[in-house]
């Protein structure tokens, strides 16, 4: 006989960086828990559908999980495309306010009743990025996931006032286990740049594990788009579960 | 990945969105992750009324191929408006 099943998912609000209350996705299987907990990152075109998917998805296989929208201060009221058109245009989402939502976020979990304490975090593009930058810069993690991420290693060209340091700077104080999820087909970042940055890891003697899926581009996940690559992203998504399942 | 790059133009000219007819102030051009067309990466141009307001944009999603066509229907449109309308 086959366990009874059921999550819930709704929006919920929380002070988030400088003591700004945004809102946020969160999905959580019904029951008293204890369940560990994963903040999901959303991608630059925003706090999407697919995203909220991703996030209902940990919270099915036993996950309280929680999606910040990081462009909430750019149109609270507004469609999630407009709000991302928005930040885009502004320079894209402040590391230091992303690292302050983060946290925002791990508080508000904190104080829930079902969740175990144990924090992983998992983000998606640009979102990848930030995760890995939340990994050296944030105490309250227990495991990261890096889905292809680029400009983890940037040029000094690419850094700007809301984006001053580049991700990797931060790999030596990354004190949780880290794991990448790439395509070989991608673009940014490139098969070169995970193998650049997978040498710092190496450097560092960072806990990690990068895994490569050949015949797959960037956002391979996608189901919704072109790059879909269905057997990679099984595949790649029982690392993330395997990964999460031994670290949370 | 999903970058910030963005090229700005600045707008003379009105814009027709849900609302009706807005004054246009920039265009943002972009080469990314589309919200809605169903394309890995898209030429995004979005017709801004303000650019630091959500309200007042006309966006469209399309592909590089169809973004190549669209330069050249500009540049032959306004190539053939200056002869037909001596402009410029």
């Amino acid at each position: 006989m086959p366990k009874y099943e059921g999550l819930l998912a709704e929006t919920v609000m929380f002070e988030g960086d400088d003591g700004d209350v945004i809102n946020a996705y969160m999905a959580r299987p019904l029951g008293d828990g204890p369940f560990p907990g994963v903040i999901v990152v959303h991608h630059m075109p925003g706090w999407d559908e697919a995203t909220k998917e991703i996030t209902r998805r940990f919270a099915h296989h036993g996950y309280v999980a929680v999606v910040p929208n990081l462009h909430f201060r750019e149109g609270a009221d507004s469609s999630p495309d407009d709000a991302a058109a928005v930040s885009r245009a502004a320079g894209g989402v402040p590391d230091d306010r992303f690292i302050g939502d983060a946290d925002g976020a791990a508080s508000y979990l904190r104080k829930l009743p079902y969740f175990s304490g144990k924090l992983g975090m998992i983000g998606f593009c640009s979102g990848g990025r930030q995760t890995y930058l939340a990994a050296g810069r944030m105490d309250v993690l227990d495991a990261a996931v890096d889905c292809w991420g680029g400009r983890v290693i940037a040029q000094p060209e690419d850094l700007t006032e809301k984006q001053p340091v580049a991700p990797i700077d931060y790999t030596a104080d990354i004190t949780i286990p880290l794991l990448g999820i790439f395509g070989q087909d991608d673009g940014s970042p490139s098969p070169e740049q995970v193998d650049a940055t997978e040498e710092i890891l190496k450097e560092h003697g960072i806990d990690y594990e990068f895994h490569r899926y050949e015949g797959a581009g960037h956002g391979f996940f996608a189901t919704d788009r072109p790059g879909f690559r269905p057997i990679q992203a099984k595949e790649a998504w029982g690392e993330v579960f395997k990964f999460f399942g031994a670290n949370l | 990945m999903c970058t910030w790059i963005i090229e700005k133009a600045e707008m003379e000219g009105s814009a027709k969105g849900p609302d009706g007819w807005f004054k246009l102030a920039q265009a943002n051009v972009y080469y990314d992750h589309p919200y809605d067309a169903p394309l890995d990466h898209a030429l995004v141009i979005d017709f801004v009324k303000n650019p630091d307001k959500p309200e007042g944009r006309v966006a469209v999603e399309i592909s590089a191929e169809s973004a190549k066509r669209l330069i050249e229907s500009i540049q032959t449109a306004l190539e053939t408006g200056e002869r037909e309308h001596a402009l410029g």
